[in-house]
């Protein structure tokens, strides 16, 4: 390939990103359904088991209110995945089959789809946090941004997951059952809905094992940064942070490699 | 290098195989700069696999092809660079507007800015779409759609115009308007263009016809020489017990008579002298009787021995072309 051009990389990676943010723009419903799932879900779950929540760490949370950065990490984690699930959408219809026929590093593919997914996700994690003062969540201006950045990472892994998933399947069916399999365990034991201390042990090791707890707690310590017992348990901030880095940046590797593969 | 600057496309020796399956049987042949060329061919023929080899989609088992003198599989940037392509099946994104299909692919490409503005509003005009740019492709008719799907092909410019299968869903009409584009399109921009087709009446309006049986090339040249390979002319019968009357016919004249379609047809000189003793010979029993001068149908039958549309290949392709 030495003495073929340079590829693009830059633009057609802008073209992908901007087309998945017009393609949501244009259907409500999914703006409104990835939304109205999470919210009902956190509403439920957090008035409904309240009563029976003990933090396991020196906190007087309630349960809404400890619920409130797993939903944000829910909120990433559904939008991320749904949105790439249009990849075998783009396959079935033949959308796709004139992206990869075009001089575009693989690399600009998998990245561009990636980074319009995250940007999805991150715009209605952001909506969520509109909800914040309900869930008694302290809002000031420096954890938040923090916890904007955090998301934006654990954002990216996510959709570079999803879009590992969906890249080499032929019916969305498939990407259900890996759903099923995968991602709802991946949600349930990430200390989203309740942490770590009170797990056993190797339910707590399975937790230790799976990227998505430190995402939940990385956005959990950067929301209550400073304050004493918030991550009840769980793995510290600067750990969380750095492994959703590590898993982001593996993610975009391997979406690459998967995108590059020819069929 | 190119061994002729004169051949955009220079394709050697090339074979694929899918497992036990030859798809293509070590095919060679040139396309010159500026021409129209059909593959011509039953599905199942090589076609498709061709096509994927000439778009970097497909990395042949042997051989090789060369756009412009790139190499297919070494220096894909390269020749994805100077080909537009036209799929078989739709492209395009129905879910968003006309220039932003073109705008996507624009930038696929790494085009950018006013330049990209300014080959979008010519691709648009070139096929009558400036009016249509804001309308969503999901709103558009299967005709306008196509037109579409070709100015988004070519976007970025290409020398060489690579179309799978291009009339799949037009109607005739829309058909000789794709080819009408196509002629322009070499006359104005001096694109060449390459297209696969299973149609006679669209390889017929080619400069060149290359017929593809069971992955190997049978012939190409031009349609009026390759009509003229069948030495005189084509009776045609039509009756109601054509195998009947096919075998009498051969045995009672010495011919070889063989029926596409329901229709008998007959290769013969003088062919107008041969009408009376065919009439004389099975009376009542023929419908009609033409003579004319061979077409692509022929052809087809006399190089491969069978008619285009076999049922068995569609079955062939079904089984092992993906």
């Amino acid at each position: 390939m030495s003495t073929a051009p340079a590829q693009s990389w830059v633009m057609p990676a802008v073209a992908l990103w901007r087309r998945e943010v017009q393609r949501f723009l244009r259907q409500r419903s999914r703006v409104v359904g990835a939304l109205a799932t999470p919210i009902v879900f956190w509403v439920f779950l957090g008035s409904g088991f309240g009563s029976s929540f003990k933090g396991g760490g020196a906190t007087d949370m309630n349960y809404l209110e400890y619920t409130f950065p797993g939903t944000i990490a829910m909120i990433l984690l559904f939008t991320a995945i749904f949105s790439t699930i249009s990849i075998i959408e783009d396959r079935r219809e033949g959308f796709l089959q004139a992206v990869v026929a075009a001089p575009v590093h693989r690399s600009a593919i998998a990245f561009g789809k990636i980074a319009g997914s995250a940007t999805l996700a991150i715009f209605q994690a952001m909506l969520f946090l509109a909800l914040a003062p309900f869930a008694g969540v302290p809002l000031s201006i420096l954890p938040l941004l923090a916890m904007v950045g955090v998301s934006i990472i654990v954002g990216i892994g996510l959709s570079g997951l999803g879009v590992l998933i969906a890249w080499p399947m032929d019916s969305t069916q498939g990407f259900h059952a890996i759903m099923n399999l995968v991602l709802f365990p991946m949600l349930l034991l990430s200390g989203a809905f309740f942490p770590a201390s009170g797990a056993s042990t190797w339910l707590g090791w399975v937790m230790a094992l799976n990227p998505l707890t430190y995402g939940v707690s990385a956005i959990r310590g950067t929301l209550y940064y400073g304050q004493e017992g918030a991550l009840v348990g769980g793995p510290s901030l600067t750990a969380s942070i750095l492994v959703s880095i590590v898993f982001a940046f593996a993610m975009i590797v391997a979406a690459t490699i998967v995108v590059g593969r020819k069929k | 290098m190119a061994t002729d600057t004169n051949l955009i496309i220079e394709v050697e020796s090339l074979t694929h195989r899918y497992g036990d399956r030859t798809a293509l049987d070590s095919v060679s042949f040139g396309v010159t700069r500026g021409s129209i060329v059909a593959l011509l061919g039953p599905n199942g023929g090589g076609k498709t696999t061709l096509f994927k080899i000439l778009t970097t989609l497909l990395t042949p088992t042997s051989g090789t092809a060369k756009i412009g003198g790139s190499d297919v599989s070494a220096q894909q940037a390269d020749v994805r660079r100077r080909i537009g392509i036209v799929f078989q099946h739709p492209s395009l994104d129905a879910q968003l507007s006309v220039a932003e299909n073109l705008t996507c692919q624009g930038q696929l490409y790494g085009l950018r800015g006013s330049y990209l503005r300014e080959r979008i509003a010519k691709s648009l005009d070139r096929f009558g779409l400036t009016d249509r740019a804001r309308d969503r492709v999901s709103t558009l008719s299967g005709g306008l759609q196509r037109r579409v799907e070709l100015a988004k092909s070519l976007v970025h410019g290409p020398e060489v115009l690579i179309l799978d299968e291009p009339s799949t869903g037009l109607d005739p009409g829309a058909r000789a308007v794709l080819m009408d584009q196509l002629i322009e399109l070499r006359e104005r921009d001096s694109v060449t263009s390459l297209l696969t087709t299973h149609l006679m009446d669209e390889a017929n309006r080619c400069d060149k016809v290359a017929v593809l049986d069971h992955g190997r090339l049978v012939a190409q040249d031009d349609p009026a020489s390759l009509k003229s390979r069948i030495g005189g002319d084509v009776v045609t019968i039509h009756t109601t017990a054509a195998v009947e009357l096919s075998r009498r016919a051969e045995e009672k004249f010495g011919v070889t008579a063989s029926i596409i379609d329901g229709v008998v047809h007959i290769e013969r000189e003088k062919g107008h002298e041969f009408v009376p003793d065919l009439i004389e010979a099975f009376p009542g029993e023929i419908d009609s009787v033409t003579v004319g001068r061979p077409t692509l149908d022929d052809v087809f039958l006399h190089l491969t021995g069978h008619a285009i549309s076999d049922e068995s290949d569609d079955l062939a392709e079904k089984g092992g072309s993906r």
